[in-house]
C-alpha cells in the first residue's frame, strides 16, 4: 500500500520538473501588475489571467522569500566573487572596480584542481557506488519476502541521521586502536590490512588534522566515500524500490514462462526499465556528494587536507577560517556551476517527458 | 496431486519453504541488517562502557557487569540539553512554516492555470538542488546586516513567564537575545525549504479533483474559500509526510548553524554544532562521543522509528 503511494509520488515528482524557463521570472511579473488593477478592467480580463490574479496571494509570498533566498542570494554572491572583498574590510560594490581576478587565482591554483578533482572522484565513485548497492537492495527487498518493511526500514535507517552523528560513529568505527572495521579484519586474520584509515595523519580534534605520511591511495577519500555509501545507499533503494513496483507482474510471468533465468530476466526485462529511477537517484545522490561537506567538516575540520579536501571545504576554509571572502566566492560559483550542469539537463528531461 | 505436493505431506514440511535459495536471500538481508546496524550498535554498547572497558574490549559486546557505566549519557546529556532545547525551538516553527508556505505555494500552481506558470514551477523546483555553499558568503553578510537582535529589542529580554512551584524552584520561561540568531536561523530554512515542500505538496494537488474545486468556485467560493475548505483538509496526509522530512532535513543541518549563529557556539548552539564541539574536543573519550551523538539523534530517531512510512515517502517523493 505504502509503496503504491511511494510510486505514484515518484512519477508525480518526473512529471513536475520543469526546466528553468528564461521567461518564467517576466511572466509572474507580468500577473503581478494585473494583479495592481482591482478595478472594471481586470473583471473583464479572460479566466486566464484571473487565475493568475487569484492564484497570486498563494504563490507569491512563498516565491519573494524562497526567491530572495535562493536567487537573491545566488546573484549577490558573483557580484562578491567581482570584488576584491576580504579580510575585515566591507566588500564595494562599485561595477567599475570588477573584474574576473578571484577566477584567475582559482585557475591557478594548485589546492583548487586537487579539491575539483577530488570533487569528481567524490562525485563519480559515490554516486555509481551508491545506485549499485541501492540496486541490489531494492532487487534483495523485492523477491517476495516476509517482514519486507522491517529490512526497507532498517536500511533506509541511516538517511535520517545528521551528518555530524554519522561522522562521529564512523570516526569511532575507523578507529585504529579499538574501531570495529580494525577489529573486524583481525578477527578474520587480516591484521596487516587493520589501517588507520581515516589519516595517513593524526587527528587531534580541536587542532585539525597533522598529516603524517603522504597518501597514495585515497585511502581517506575512500574510508569517507564507504560510510557515505553506508549512510546513502537506503535512499537509492527506495528510489529503485518504487522503479520495480511499477514494472507491471506479467513482465516477471512472461520472462519466466520464456525460461530466463532470474539473472537474465533482471538484465534484459528489468534493469531497462529503470533507467528513469536510475536518472532521479543519481542527481540527487551528486547534489548531496557536493553538500558532504558536514561529514568531511565534522572529521577533519576545514581542512582535509589533500586527499579529501573537495570544493565545498575548500570554499568554507577559503571564507570563513581564512576570510578570502571574494575567493571563497569564485569557488562557490564554480561549484554552482557545477551542479547546474548536473540538475538543468535532467529538469529539461523531466520537462519536456511531461510535456510530451 | 502432484508427487512434490504429496511429498511435503507426508513429510510435513513446507518443500518451499526450505529452498536454498531462500535460505540464501534471508542470510544475505540479514548480513546486510548487521552492516548497517553495526555503527549504531557499536555506537551504543560503547556509550555504555567505562574508559577502561571500551579500551580493552571489542567495540560491539556489551559491557561487562563491572564495566557498565551510564555517566557517558549524563555527560553529554547535561552538556546537550540546552542546544537541544534550541534545536527543537529552530526545527518546529521552521518545519511548520515551510510546510505552510509550501502547500501555499503548490496550491496557487497546480489548482489554477495561467500561463508562465510552469516556469515559476521551475524556479521552484531547481532551488531544491541548489550547493549551499553558493548562499553562504551572502547568507552571512545579510545577517551581519540585518541587526534581528535590534529589532527586537523591546520583545527580548522579557519574562515570558515565572512561578514558583513546589520541589522545582522558581520556574522561568523568558526570552533571552539569542533567541535573534535563532530566528535568523528560522528565516533561512523557512526559506530554503521551500522549494521541496512545494515540490512535495504540488504532487499531492495534481491528483485533487478538477472537477470538485470547479464545482465549489461555481457555488461561488472564493480561491481562500476553497483552500480553506477543501484543499487545506485534504491536505492532512501530505502535511504529515513533509513536516517529518523537513524536521528531520532542518535537525540535521550544521552547515547554515554554522554561519548563521555567531562564533558558532555559545547559547545559541543548536544540537548539531554542540554535538560537534562535544566530539570535537581532545579530552572528550569515545564513550562520551558515541552517547553525545545518540542524544543529538535522538529526536530524528524517534521520528523515524515512529513514523518511518512518512519519512520514506518524502525521501521518494522529494530530496
Amino acid at each position: 500500500m505504502s509503496t503504491h503511494i511511494l510510486k505514484r509520488l515518484l512519477d508525480r515528482l518526473r512529471d513536475g520538473g520543469p526546466p528553468v524557463r528564461t521567461d518564467g521570472g517576466t511572466a509572474a511579473a507580468g500577473s503581478e501588475t494585473a494583479g495592481g488593477d482591482s478595478d472594471v478592467g481586470s473583471a473583464l480580463s479572460s479566466l486566464r489571467e484571473s487565475d493568475a490574479v487569484r492564484s497570486a496571494p498563494f504563490w507569491l509570498p512563498p516565491f519573494l522569500l524562497m526567491g530572495f533566498f535562493v536567487y537573491g542570494a545566488i546573484s549577490w554572491n558573483i557580484v562578491i566573487s567581482l570584488t576584491d572583498f576580504g579580510g575585515l574590510t566591507l566588500p564595494t560594490y562599485d561595477p567599475s572596480t570588477f573584474d574576473l581576478e578571484m577566477y584567475r587565482r582559482a585557475f591557478s591554483d594548485g589546492q583548487f584542481w586537487i579539491a575539483t578533482r577530488n570533487t569528481f572522484v567524490l562525485l563519480i565513485s559515490f554516486t555509481g557506488l551508491s545506485l549499485a548497492g541501492g540496486l541490489g537492495l531494492a532487487i534483495l527487498v523485492d523477491r517476495g519476502i516476509r517482514f519486507e518493511n522491517w529490512f526497507r526500514t532498517v536500511y533506509l535507517l541511516p538517511f535520517s541521521l545528521s551528518f555530524v552523528v554519522t561522522a562521529v560513529f564512523w570516526r569511532w568505527m575507523y578507529n585504529f586502536d579499538s574501531g570495529l572495521i580494525n577489529a573486524f579484519l583481525r578477527g578474520i586474520g587480516l591484521d596487516f590490512v587493520a589501517s588507520k584509515w581515516l589519516t595517513g595523519s593524526i587527528d587531534t580534534g580541536a587542532l585539525g588534522a597533522i598529516p603524517l605520511v603522504p597518501d597514495t591511495f585515497y585511502f581517506k577519500l575512500f574510508a569517507v566515500i564507504f560510510a557515505l555509501l553506508w549512510q546513502f545507499s537506503g535512499y537509492a533503494m527506495v528510489v529503485y524500490l518504487a522503479g520495480l513496483r511499477a514494472i507491471p507482474n506479467d513482465q516477471y510471468e512472461a520472462a519466466r514462462v520464456d525460461g530466463a533465468s532470474i539473472l537474465r530476466m533482471y538484465r534484459r526485462v528489468i534493469l531497462p526499465q529503470l533507467r528513469a529511477s536510475t536518472v532521479s537517484a543519481a542527481v540527487v545522490l551528486m547534489v548531496f556528494a557536493l553538500k558532504a561537506f558536514d561529514f568531511l567538516y565534522v572529521l577533519f575540520g576545514s581542512n582535509p587536507g589533500p586527499t579529501a579536501d573537495i570544493l565545498s571545504t575548500m570554499m568554507y576554509r577559503q571564507a570563513f577560517s581564512a576570510n578570502e571572502w571574494a575567493y571563497g566566492s569564485a569557488i562557490a560559483v564554480v561549484l554552482f556551476v557545477v551542479a547546474l550542469t548536473v540538475v538543468a539537463p535532467y529538469l529539461y528531461g523531466e520537462y519536456r517527458r511531461g510535456e510530451l | 496431486m502432484s508427487v512434490r505436493d504429496d511429498l511435503a505431506e507426508r513429510v510435513g514440511v513446507d518443500l518451499e519453504a526450505i529452498d536454498p535459495l531462500r535460505v540464501a536471500l534471508y542470510a544475505t538481508l540479514v548480513g546486510l541488517v548487521v552492516f548497517y546496524l553495526s555503527p549504531l550498535e557499536s555506537g551504543l554498547m560503547t556509550a555504555l562502557k567505562t574508559e577502561a572497558e571500551f579500551a580493552t574490549s571489542p567495540p560491539f559486546v556489551p559491557p561487562t557487569v563491572e564495566g557498565f557505566t551510564l555517566e557517558p549519557f549524563g555527560v553529554a546529556i547535561d552538556t546537550l540539553s540546552s542546544a537541544i532545547l534550541n534545536s527543537i525551538m529552530l526545527a518546529v516553527p521552521a518545519t511548520v512554516l515551510s510546510a505552510l508556505f509550501g502547500s501555499f505555494a503548490a496550491y496557487g500552481l497546480t489548482n489554477f492555470e495561467w500561463r508562465g506558470q510552469l516556469g515559476v514551477v521551475a524556479l521552484f523546483i531547481a532551488g531544491i538542488f541548489i550547493p549551499y555553499q553558493a548562499v553562504l558568503i551572502p547568507l552571512s553578510r545579510l545577517w551581519a546586516i540585518v541587526d534581528t537582535q535590534e529589532l527586537l529589542a523591546p520583545l527580548l529580554d522579557i519574562t515570558v513567564f515565572s512561578a514558583q512551584v513546589p520541589v522545582l524552584g522558581t520556574v522561568e520561561l523568558a526570552t533571552h537575545p539569542h533567541y535573534a540568531s535563532i530566528i535568523n536561523l528560522i528565516i533561512t530554512h523557512t526559506a530554503y525549504g521551500i522549494p521541496i515542500t512545494t515540490l512535495l505538496f504540488r504532487g499531492y494537488y495534481k491528483k485533487l479533483s478538477t472537477e470538485m474545486l470547479e464545482a465549489a468556485r461555481l457555488d461561488g467560493a472564493g480561491a481562500f474559500t476553497v483552500y480553506r475548505r477543501i484543499v487545506l483538509p485534504l491536505s492532512m496526509p501530505m502535511f504529515a509526510v513533509t513536516l517529518i522530512y523537513q524536521f528531520t532535513q532542518v535537525w540535521n543541518d550544521l552547515l547554515f548553524a554554522l554561519i548563521i549563529i555567531p562564533s558558532g557556539s555559545g547559547p545559541a548552539a543548536v544540537a548539531t554544532i554542540a554535538l560537534n564541539e562535544l566530539t570535537g574536543g581532545i579530552i572528550q573519550t569515545f564513550n562520551t562521543q558515541m552517547a553525545g551523538a545518540f542524544v543529538a539523534a535522538l529526536p530524528t530517531l524517534l521520528v523515524y522509528v515512529l513514523f518511518g512510512d512518512k519519512f520514506a515517502k518524502g525521501v521518494a517523493g522529494g530530496t
